[in-house]
């Protein structure tokens, strides 16, 4: 019976149209009564939040991190990734399987959702496509789909075998399951650890090319074109190339169902950021061109992608503490996503804030079918994150409350701080101040 | 690939390059680009006056210092020299290879840099396979770093041999260099530019002193986006229409060690860019012919050409412990004069 008033604050609620000062009331997990300030009915003895001069906005909602866990604890727990989540404003965040073990099975992803994790916020598994995600035997996916998983993946790793893919996409939309691609030809990127272009000559590393990435999105387009009656759900994981997000906007005028992210990173830095060899700026897919980067923004802008993600990849310090060409990929972002957002998307480009919002919230839970997420409407999950727009704060990777420090974002200028995060009712951070 | 259709571009501010850190020590050589040409004359300068020093005061420059030679690669030319150049000023030289050392073991390159450090290396001259390893070395270490080659990366003391292997020739007497110095001189570069570090750092160094420089190549070892590597630099694949334009030639090795499952039809590539003396002697009958070493005789350059009059391939290999003496020296002396950085 606990009950939570946030009070004074500017909601912003973009699913449901909601823009003005509200108070909210959650009660036992779920938002109980909105109202104009001062006017709730049933708000008696409830615990109250000043929100005054403050967004409250529904919970951010991730679908695509790494939080490690099973066998990788000393990178990430599902502890601390739902930590650094909840200090980031995520209230959802959905898991990727390349974990060790493999999350292929029922038995692993109802380990991770089992209360001993920790999870100070909401976590969805994603499960892998295939066996050990390998690519070549495909997994049960009602019974994964009954243990929880949202989405299928063999992220980290790209379903390269036509025949496998189009059997995967079919079976998933048996099950109403998504298939998220990592769109990477594998065959194509052997031994590169960065995007090829001038840079990649310039520092003597092997270039991955943009056409490996928009090659197997144009395959996998194919394959649900002709899927096309079975409903199958084809995502793009952290789209990164021009030539992919032009094949997404041709599949989307089509009517596919073909949706796409992006990540923070793909829309604000290039090649250019690897600098002289910063092993946090190596990811997959890598840094691109500056005019892939503009791609990005473009896309955004004009609506064609339908989540910020942020491939939250945790890394020991020691991992990236070697030569570039042997460093892991992959860095941390779910405390980064939202002030990098308004700084730069909102801020800087003009996206209006409930956009960025909604890219971050409302979109991407209706993307993976979180019901009662991504909006604040009466009787939806009370998760809320209440933020300052306007306070301008500098990241420190090492105050992070991820258990790893590797961003290209460390010592930036974020906007809009985090004050309150409340997972279904509960509060999940609060900065203190 | 059709060109993406992207809407009209909104003109747009983005987030800034970080300025690099590095060089973070003075005394350290990474790149070619880290010289500014004042810099370059004063090391020809010393390099000439090293030479000519007599051996037995030459001894005291740097008697008894440290110097650590790690070697992840193998290497005549570059780790001899480096060791009789550091020999030659009198300090303590020790080899750290990867196969007769931790590295075997598992040691990081982090990890063999501090330990060489706490064993009293003053500086550490660094040949590694990954490109960028130099980096990481000073970065972690903040010691003196010479760079003897990273990977497909940079090889900048050889840059600065064949600089001055190319003055002596070209432009004899000259030390104090210019931006006007090579002007009016084409440099072709020729073979496996893809994976060469000595193209790469002789790309960034000769046309800041005015040179040309030509690439020449197949497709699969010299990618057109070479051409955008600075300014200064073209691109040739006509071998011949190459050597007509060049006062200086420098053959380079086919990599195979990098080739990394690339199929290269060895036959065709002698056709068409094999330096032989015939061909030599029909287009470029007056220029000087480098190479960096190791050659393979009878593939990129032929045996006559290799011992002809117009190869200047050994005078390269003594340039290089005149300008290795320089380079270890300013590590050692760098730290400690007035203009350091540190």
């Amino acid at each position: 019976m606990t009950a939570l008033v946030i009070r004074g604050g500017h909601l912003i609620d973009p699913a449901a149209g909601v823009d003005g000062l509200k108070d909210i009331l959650l009660k036992d997990g779920r938002v109980a009564e909105i109202a104009a300030p001062g006017k709730l009915k049933s708000a008696n003895g409830a615990e109250s939040l000043d929100a005054t001069g403050l967004t409250v906005a529904p919970g951010l909602v991730d679908i695509h991190v790494h939080l490690r866990e099973p066998g990788q604890g000393y990178k990430e727990t599902i502890a601390s990734g739902t930590g650094a989540a909840a200090a980031g404003g995520f209230t959802a965040v959905a898991a990727m399987p390349n974990t060790k073990p493999v999350n292929d099975s029922a038995e692993i992803t109802r380990w991770m959702l089992a209360p001993e994790r920790g999870a100070q916020v909401r976590v969805f598994p994603i499960a892998a496509a295939t066996r050990g995600s390998k690519g070549e035997a495909i997994n049960d996916y009602a019974a994964l789909k009954s243990a929880g998983a949202v989405a299928v993946s063999d992220d980290g790793l790209p379903i390269l075998k036509d025949g496998v893919m189009r059997e995967v996409l079919a079976a998933a939309a048996r099950v109403g399951l998504s298939v998220i691609q990592h769109a990477e030809d594998t065959r194509v990127t052997q031994g590169a650890s960065m995007n090829l272009g001038p840079m990649s000559f310039k520092l003597g590393l092997r270039g991955m090319s943009a056409e490996s990435e928009s090659s197997l999105v144009e395959r996998d387009i194919r394959l649900v074109t002709e899927l096309r009656d079975t409903r199958a759900h084809l995502h793009v994981a952290h789209t990164s190339t021009a030539a992919a997000i032009a094949a997404v906007r041709r599949a989307r005028r089509s009517g596919l169902r073909v949706t796409c992210e992006v990540a923070p990173h793909h829309f604000l830095l290039t090649d250019e950021h690897v600098g002289l060899y910063d092993t946090n700026a190596k990811m997959c897919p890598p840094l691109r061109s500056a005019a892939d980067r503009d791609a990005m923004i473009e896309a955004i802008l004009d609506g064609v992608v339908d989540a910020i993600a942020t491939d939250h990849a945790p890394h020991a310090v020691h991992e990236k503490e070697v030569e570039f060409e042997n460093a892991p990929n992959g860095i941390i972002g779910l405390e980064t996503a939202l002030g990098l957002s308004l700084r730069w998307l909102h801020k800087e480009w003009k996206l209006p804030i409930g956009r960025v919002l909604s890219l971050l919230s409302a979109q991407p839970a209706a993307l993976l079918g979180m019901k009662g997420r991504g909006t604040l409407t009466v009787g939806s999950f009370a998760d809320v994150v209440v933020f300052d727009p306007k306070a301008e704060w500098t990241y420190g990777a090492r105050e992070g409350k991820s258990k790893s420090r590797n961003s290209p974002f460390d010592g930036w200028t974020m906007q809009g701080k985090v004050r309150w995060t409340i997972s279904e009712g509960r509060v999940a951070y609060d900065s203190g101040l | 690939m059709s060109p993406t259709a992207v809407p009209a571009r909104r003109k747009l501010h983005y987030p800034p390059v970080a300025a690099s850190p590095f060089p973070y020590n003075p005394g350290s050589l990474l790149s070619a680009q880290d010289l500014t040409l004042g810099e370059v004359s004063h090391l020809l300068a010393r390099a000439t006056a090293l030479e000519l020093q007599d051996p037995l005061v030459r001894e005291h420059i740097l008697a008894k210092r440290r110097v650590a030679l790690l070697f992840y690669e193998s290497s005549t030319r570059t780790r001899t020299s480096f060791e009789l150049a550091a020999k030659a000023l009198g300090a303590d030289t020790t080899l750290v290879s990867s196969l007769s050392s931790s590295i075997e073991k598992g040691e990081t390159l982090k990890d063999t840099g501090l330990t060489l450090r706490a064993l009293g290396a003053e500086a550490i001259i660094l040949r590694h396979n990954s490109s960028g390893a130099a980096w990481l070395l000073e970065s972690e270490t903040r010691l003196p770093v010479l760079n003897a080659g990273d990977g497909m990366h940079e090889h900048p003391t050889q840059a600065l041999l064949d600089l001055r292997t190319m003055l002596a020739h070209l432009r004899p007497g000259v030390e104090s260099v210019s931006a006007e110095t090579l002007a009016g001189v084409t440099v072709s570069i020729v073979g496996d530019i893809l994976h060469s570090r000595v193209a790469r750092s002789n790309m960034l160094l000769l046309p800041r002193l005015g040179a040309r420089v030509l690439l020449c190549g197949p497709k699969e070892l010299l990618p057109e986006l070479a051409a955008q590597a600075g300014p200064g630099i073209a691109i040739e694949r006509d071998f011949e229409a190459a050597l007509r334009q060049s006062q200086v030639v420098m053959m380079l090795r086919i990599q195979a060690e990098r080739l990394a499952g690339m199929q290269l039809d060895l036959e065709q590539y002698k056709v068409a860019y094999q330096l032989s003396g015939a061909r030599l002697a029909a287009h470029a009958p007056r220029a000087l012919v480098l190479h960096p070493g190791p050659i393979i005789r009878g593939l990129e350059l032929t045996a006559g050409v290799a011992d002809g009059p117009q190869s200047a391939i050994l005078e390269q290999v003594r340039n290089g412990v005149a300008i290795r003496m320089a380079v270890v020296e300013r590590a050692l002396l760098a730290a400690t004069d007035k203009g350091g950085r540190a």
